[in-house]
């Protein structure tokens, strides 16, 4: 009985890493005071990646269009600035309502159909969120983007803090988001919803065998990835000041599913890891040929599906014969 | 309002031979390709550097662009692409992301970013004027050569025995190649001409639809819709829904241009809500 | 008088020109232990899916202790009792027996939907499981990915699933497929000991295994009731072993 019962529960349980890399992140925010710009970008990508493991590595559903919530909630936060109240909390809490209905609504229409299906819906959204915003320009700017977004103050129980333009109040807001969006995600993995989700994606037919509603949990869990990726787009629009119509690109979400495969899906950290790899691969990158990262990011891509994506992720199998 | 017609049927019989090589990878291998418009890219560089830097004659072009696509598909067939036809759907993806960025940023190293430009022979260009309908020539031209390769491919289908292989193989590979037929060689021959036709619809195309290295990742979705909405069992759904599609597309950025592709892709996504196999797919169809 | 618990009234499937299923109409009674037998083809599995609600008829009506079931999704047939395992394991690859067993046991209880403890806080999963891995012997392999188990294991874990969910209905399509001589006994066993008001309606060519559990066969060829009745008289039905003789297939599992 003991063994069963300690068994279930260490599966749950904080590993020694989970600790280290909630340090790592807080000390990050403490000793390198003139990376936080960089960091700050690095998080909101982690947490967009975070967002889309709950579906792609948790659901399984292939999905080519999550920019669609990471924009929406990008352009929400931006016009809520500029049109209501510059508070950053409730901004966000904006963002990510919006996100969270729009997930919902969308989530009807990855119930159905095959993988090409899912595909070309999801890219369909974003596509349509993609020409809105560009046609509905006396609202979001349109090509030039929403610009002059003022964020007010973050009002903490510490004192009310300015975002200064060295972008340390950002980044803590940032980390604080991500952080607290990730701790909500664990609980949901390792719940029995969370289990569930990983049966519908290894076998749907079997988990409606026990008595699961796949439909119900799908709807679940694209509607909390599209808030939390719309957490990070208001993140985005908050701390760097504007939303731009590259937030709804299908660029922004193949980049996306890219940190995630690097960083590796379905244990809830790959987004972290994978943003932080991915950027400062770009940034080594870039600066040596600035125009043509796109190509080494396609062969990086190629070699990656050809050599085996958990190969990647587990280096000590390089060498074994699988 | 005909002449739109007549446009848009020209821009969905060319969208048509665009995606049908996707459509038949899809429905044999079944490999998602988003590199497809990557061919059809190189199809139309071809004609493009033929008759722009070497004077070729138009028309010998399009069998050029052809070839010389279908040749590059030959050869990325077995070295790549056959490696991963049995790994998820997101590989696939991924993959062939991949080569779409390699492609696009390999053209813009080695021949620019600027759009292309062709002049088309003389006998091809201008109108003719009956009653309302204005019929660009090589808009006609363009249905012509698409409706007689789609013929062409109907008849081969049904009436070669490489037709009824390649029907075989769709319907199911396992006992196909069990049968004895060497489904290795056709999927390359398959993949081979499918990326051949992508190449002489860019060659095509390229007049019509502008040619710049950004052409794989603008027209991608138009292609996946076409496969999408058409289904992969037949030829006649692509057909129909490039022909949809080609109206929709034209028909929407004339009477309401402000609203764009919106139009083409709520369409799409209420097709594929309505009947997530596609238009016109058989039912019964899988994955 | 025993009450009929799963009945289906001419049940009847039909698609590209073929018809699985035939205007079946069987009752089974609570706590039976029917066979369902045929040469292969004769749809035996089809009407288990149209049963789980996996397939939708094209005509006629399934019953659910006196109520129309046609209708009702297969997740909620399984919430109501009706639960199979299938002739091919449909197992949970990445998940390990414990979690697997854990789900379908938290599915059961109707708190698979809780989203913030973990699974298996509730004190009533961990016994539940532990008992299930006893009986199928998983009890070492508990915290391994199920893809990495072997066959035998597999197909234990696929009817642990199952039961699981305590069935009321238990509809299993060749349990013992695949599984060596010597241990088929064991998982009959197993179902045998079901309690005595579960219904278990059994798809299986080994005639053996068949006298030895069933006491009642349906015979199914080419997708209608070709004969029912008890063990004895269908084993001794001349009809019935024309039919398996005629096939040119050996009555051998």
């Amino acid at each position: 009985m003991k063994a069963v019962a300690q068994a279930l529960r260490a599966h749950a349980r904080w590993r020694w890493w989970e600790f280290a890399l909630l340090a790592v992140l807080l000390l990050s925010w403490l000793l390198l005071p003139g990376q936080s710009l960089l960091l700050n970008e690095i998080a909101i990508l982690a947490l967009f990646a975070v967002s889309l493991d709950l579906i792609l590595g948790y659901a399984g559903i292939v999905s080519l269009g999550h920019a669609a919530f990471f924009g929406i909630g990008s352009y929400a936060a931006a016009l809520f600035a500029k049109l209501v109240m510059p508070d950053p909390w409730v901004g966000m809490v904006v963002a990510i309502a919006v996100a969270a209905v729009l997930g919902a609504l969308c989530s009807v229409l990855i119930l159905r159909g095959s993988d090409l299906t899912r595909l070309m819906v999801t890219l369909g959204v974003a596509s349509i969120l993609y020409e809105l915003a560009n046609k509905l320009d006396w609202l979001t700017g349109g090509a030039d983007g929403l610009q002059g977004v003022v964020m007010g103050p973050l009002r903490t129980p510490f004192g009310a803090f300015e975002f200064d333009l060295g972008g340390r109040t950002a980044y803590a807001y940032t980390l604080l988001v991500l952080i607290i969006c990730v701790l909500v995600a664990r609980r949901l993995v390792h719940s029995p919803f969370g289990t569930s989700l990983q049966a519908l994606r290894d076998n749907r037919l079997r988990a409606a065998s026990i008595g699961l509603s796949v439909n119900a949990r799908l709807v679940v869990v694209y509607t909390v990835a599209a808030a939390i990726a719309g957490a990070a787009g208001g993140l985005l629009a908050q701390t760097t000041g504007f939303a731009s119509l590259d937030v709804f690109d299908f660029h922004r979400s193949a980049e996306v599913m890219l940190v995630l495969v690097i960083g590796g899906t379905g244990y809830l950290y790959g987004g972290i890891f994978g943003a932080i790899v991915f950027k400062l691969l770009h940034d080594l990158i870039s600066a040596w040929t600035p125009q043509y990262w796109n190509f080494w990011l396609g062969l990086f891509l190629v070699i990656l599906v050809l050599v085996g994506r958990e190969k990647l992720t587990r280096p000590w199998t390089w060498w074994k014969k699988s | 309002m005909l002449t739109l017609l007549f446009d848009g049927i020209a821009y969905g019989m060319l969208l048509f031979v665009l995606a049908v090589g996707l459509a038949v990878t899809l429905g044999l291998m079944n490999f998602i390709n988003l590199a497809h418009g990557a061919f059809a890219m190189a199809g139309g560089y071809i004609t493009v550097l033929l008759m722009n830097r070497l004077g070729v004659p138009f028309l010998a072009t399009l069998p050029l662009a052809f070839l010389g696509t279908a040749l590059i598909g030959a050869l990325l067939e077995p070295l790549l692409y056959r490696r991963l036809y049995g790994k998820p759907h997101l590989d696939q993806v991924l993959f062939s992301i991949g080569i779409v960025f390699m492609a696009v940023t390999g053209v813009d190293f080695i021949i620019g970013s600027t759009q292309q430009n062709i002049t088309l022979p003389a006998w091809l260009q201008g109108r003719f004027d009956i009653s309302w309908i204005g019929i660009g020539k090589y808009r006609l031209f363009i249905i012509v050569v698409c409706a007689a390769l789609a013929i062409g491919l109907q008849w081969m289908l049904a009436n070669t025995r490489f037709g009824s292989q390649l029907r075989a193989s769709v319907d199911d590979p396992r006992v196909a190649g069990g049968l004895g037929l060497n489904v290795n060689r056709i999927f390359l021959l398959t993949f081979a001409v499918g990326s051949g036709l992508a190449g002489l619809g860019g060659a095509l195309g390229a007049e019509i639809l502008g040619l710049d290295p950004s052409f794989p990742l603008k027209f991608m979705i138009y292609f996946l819709i076409v496969v999408s909405v058409g289904g992969t069992t037949t030829l006649t759904g692509p057909l129909l829904a490039a022909l949809l599609l080609g109206i929709a597309d034209v028909a929407g950025k004339y009477y309401v241009p402000k609203l764009g592709a919106f139009i083409v892709y709520t369409l799409m996504i209420v097709i594929l809500l309505l009947r997530p196999q596609g238009l016109f797919a058989r039912a019964g169809g899988g994955k | 008088m025993t009450t009929t618990v799963l009945e289906t009234r001419g049940l009847l499937k039909r698609f590209g020109g073929i018809t699985p299923t035939n205007d079946v109409s069987i009752q089974v009674e609570k706590g039976a232990r029917r066979a369902l037998i045929g040469p292969n083809g004769a749809g035996k599995t089809t009407l288990i899916n149209l049963l789980t609600g996996v397939l939708e008829p094209t005509a006629g009506s399934i019953w659910l202790d006196g109520q129309d079931i046609t209708q009702l999704a297969p997740h909620k047939r399984v919430r109501r009792g009706v639960v199979r395992t299938f002739q091919i394991n449909q197992l949970f690859g990445e998940l390990t027996p414990l979690q697997s067993l854990a789900l379908a046991v938290s599915s059961h209880l109707g708190i698979s939907g809780g989203w913030w403890k973990p699974l298996g806080s509730d004190a009533r999963v961990a016994p539940a499981c532990e008992t299930l891995l006893a009986q199928f012997h998983l009890t070492d392999v508990m915290n391994q990915p199920v893809k990495h188990l072997a066959y035998g294991k597999r197909r234990l874990l696929e009817i642990a699933t199952a039961l699981a969910c305590e069935p009321r209905v238990l509809l299993l399509d060749e349990p013992v497929a695949g599984v060596p001589e010597g241990e088929r006994q064991e998982i009959f066993d197993i179902v045998n000991a079901l309690p005595a008001d579960v219904s278990v309606l059994l798809i299986e060519h080994d005639m053996d295994l068949v006298f030895n559990f069933a006491s009642s066969v349906t015979v199914l060829v080419n997708g209608a009731v070709f004969a029912e009745g008890s063990v004895e008289s269908i084993s001794n039905d001349p009809r019935v072993k024309a039919v398996y003789l005629g096939e040119g297939e050996a009555a051998h599992g």
